[in-house]
């Protein structure tokens, strides 16, 4: 008889947090679009986004596609952003890199917040000595630099876009776990928590109906924010000449190709550099704007 | 304050000896076989054999993480499979270049960062404020090396003034040096400017709230008394620990700046001996990289907790 009610308020509550979401998310998009400096983030991101998707279509040549007799070409109607010293038409090379570093950083992002949230939710929830171990062990991780340690593992791992996506979740996974734990600690003795123990629900119930959605608004943020150092890193690495290999249209890559002949074809390096910077910025304005949504709403 | 220190240290030695143990069991799954790195492609099997039994290739993992922990605390760090020679001075030697760069670009970009983030933070939500933030916010997103790229083209190649190469040659002395330094630590000071500027700010921002800033104002003393007396003297001190944690960011940003400049620092050995696969090259630069970060937090803390006593008692 007690547990009927009980069971009632929750489905409620369930409902209610649907239609919350969904009017969160207008809401949401509505914040964005209100401060011009999100607005034109946000833009920008999609922007980027449907290049990813739209690529091949808009790219008028292949990406490695050689035209000898056009090579070193400056920008023309013909090839809007140039070709470089192999004959290949920047424009085509950066449309179709979009996916490339989108791609990299959003699932690098996306199953290091998977895998840190898991961990995060059980081991504030669990605590213990497993909690303890995890995060002594992730204290560890974490001074090391990141950038120093995504060179170490890609120097062990070799050069590939798949070390370079296990590299963004070994580096950013203690992060997020430690974001999330610091919220579970926060809610785990509240009464709404309690209840569903004493009603003896199965702790992964209780981790993702009761405790979870307080996590989210946390851990949106720190995705947009990890998403934004993951292009980031990204980018370095491929500059760096330690991540995806040539002939890949890698926008780092590109740069550092680039410099050997920058003097006589600037444009090689002028695009690809920029398209880094642009979607570096617009992703930042677009977290912060997330961030101010989330966090600290007026 | 000593028992601070003993604990803050206690806590720096489990630190390294954590971060030691995670680079040599990482570098133990770099692929190929040492001794057949070492000898090449054409050395006979027996001769590999030999090189692997002397080297200690065949004994246990435990047993060579401490041999290879001694003989680094012994100052033997081993000799590099691609150039052939001593470990350490060549460590050391970048160590000395990437240290003098980034201690150039501390001592240009915290005054600078830290009376940019006051400004803002005195001046909140007015236009000078929002100027400043919103320059910090475009600009500590751009990685470093589209910074130095641009940098390079604006004034090596437009303006002819500096060198874009930083290949400073062993042995130069600071004055010959100076020149090629300017642009990576200009590149640098950009990357940790907004970055401390922002930290200031919330800072003075959270110091002018308090109600003893009120109390100050209200009993009649001058404005700037207030300020430079009583919000600054609170509002910095969380700065000390922004310093010390922008030096991680510093770490990481001139690994990129000095490949950027080809400025013989830690960083760029390190992307060479990654490029080499040289394994005892990997590991030393890293542990010595991370010991600087370490030690660096740990003066940060001791400072912190010298200035703001209501820590060591935590």
């Amino acid at each position: 008889m007690t547990a009927s009610p009980l069971f009632d308020t929750q489905e409620e509550q369930g409902l209610q947090s649907t239609v919350d979401r969904s009017s969160g998310r207008s809401k949401l998009i509505h914040s964005l679009y209100s401060r011009p400096t999100s607005a034109i983030g946000t833009s920008i991101f999609l922007i980027f986004l449907l290049l990813a998707l739209l690529g091949p279509i808009i790219a008028p040549y292949a990406e490695n596609q050689q035209i000898v007799s056009d090579a070193r070409q400056p920008p023309s109607s013909e090839h809007v952003f140039g070709t470089d010293n192999l004959g290949r038409d920047v424009y085509s090379r950066v449309v179709l890199g979009a996916r490339n570093i989108l791609l990299l950083a959003g699932l690098g992002t996306l199953l290091a917040v998977l895998s840190g949230t898991v961990l995060g939710l059980v081991s504030g929830y669990r605590g213990g000595l497993l909690d303890e171990g995890l995060m002594r062990f992730f204290d560890g991780l974490l001074a090391i630099p990141a950038l120093l340690f995504a060179l170490l593992l890609l120097g062990i791992l070799g050069p590939s876009s798949s070390s370079v996506l296990m590299v963004i979740v070994i580096v950013y996974t203690p992060i997020v776990a430690r974001v999330v734990r610091s919220v579970v600690l926060s809610v785990k003795q509240r009464g709404y928590v309690e209840a569903a123990r004493l009603q003896g629900e199965r702790q992964s119930v209780i981790l993702w109906r009761e405790i979870f959605p307080s996590v989210l608004p946390v851990l949106a943020v720190e995705s947009a924010l990890r998403f934004s150092y993951a292009i980031f890193l990204v980018a370095s690495l491929g500059f760096l000449g330690v991540s995806v290999q040539p002939p890949t249209p890698d926008w780092g890559l590109m740069v550092k190709e680039s410099r050997n002949y920058v003097d006589q074809l600037p444009w090689t390096m002028f695009f690809p550099a920029a398209a880094i910077a642009i979607l570096v910025v617009g992703v930042n304005l677009m977290a912060d704007g997330i961030k101010r949504f989330l966090l600290a709403p007026d | 304050m000593r028992r601070y220190l003993l604990r803050r240290s206690g806590f720096l030695l489990i630190t390294l000896l954590f971060t030691s143990l995670v680079i040599f069991i990482v570098t133990q799954y770099l692929p190929g076989d040492v001794a057949r790195v070492i000898l090449g492609r054409e050395a006979g099997e027996a001769a590999v054999q030999d090189l692997r039994a002397e080297l200690g290739l065949d004994d246990p993992l435990p047993v060579q993480y401490f041999r290879w922990l001694g003989n680094f605390l012994q100052g033997d760090w081993g000799i590099s499979y691609s150039t052939k020679s001593e470990i350490q001075p060549l460590v050391l030697s970048r160590l000395r270049n990437s240290l003098m760069l980034a201690m150039i670009t501390l001592v240009i970009s915290v005054p600078l960062a830290v009376t940019l983030g006051v400004i803002a933070g005195l001046n909140e939500n007015k236009p000078v404020d929002n100027t400043i933030s919103i320059t910090s916010l475009s600009v500590v997103g751009l990685p470093e090396f589209i910074t130095g790229l641009v940098l390079i083209q604006i004034f090596a190649f437009r303006l002819n003034l500096l060198p874009a190469n930083s290949s400073i040659p062993p042995g130069s002395s600071f004055a010959e040096a100076l020149p090629m330094l300017v642009l990576p630590a200009l590149t640098a000071t950009f990357v940790l400017l907004a970055y401390i500027a922002r930290l200031t700010r919330a800072g003075v921002i959270e110091e002018l709230k308090q109600t003893y800033v009120r109390t100050a104002e209200l009993k009649g003393l001058p404005h700037h008394t207030v300020i430079l007396k009583h919000v600054l003297r609170n509002a910095l001190l969380p700065t000390i620990t922004v310093v010390a944690i922008s030096f991680g960011w510093l770490i990481s940003g001139l690994i990129v700046i000095e490949n950027v400049f080809n400025y013989p620092g830690l960083g760029r050995l390190l992307v060479f001996a990654i490029d080499r696969r040289d394994l005892p090259l990997i590991q030393a630069v890293t542990l010595v990289t991370v010991l600087a970060f370490a030690l660096a937090n740990l003066v940060a803390d001791l400072l912190y907790a010298y200035f703001n006593p209501r820590i060591r008692y935590e």
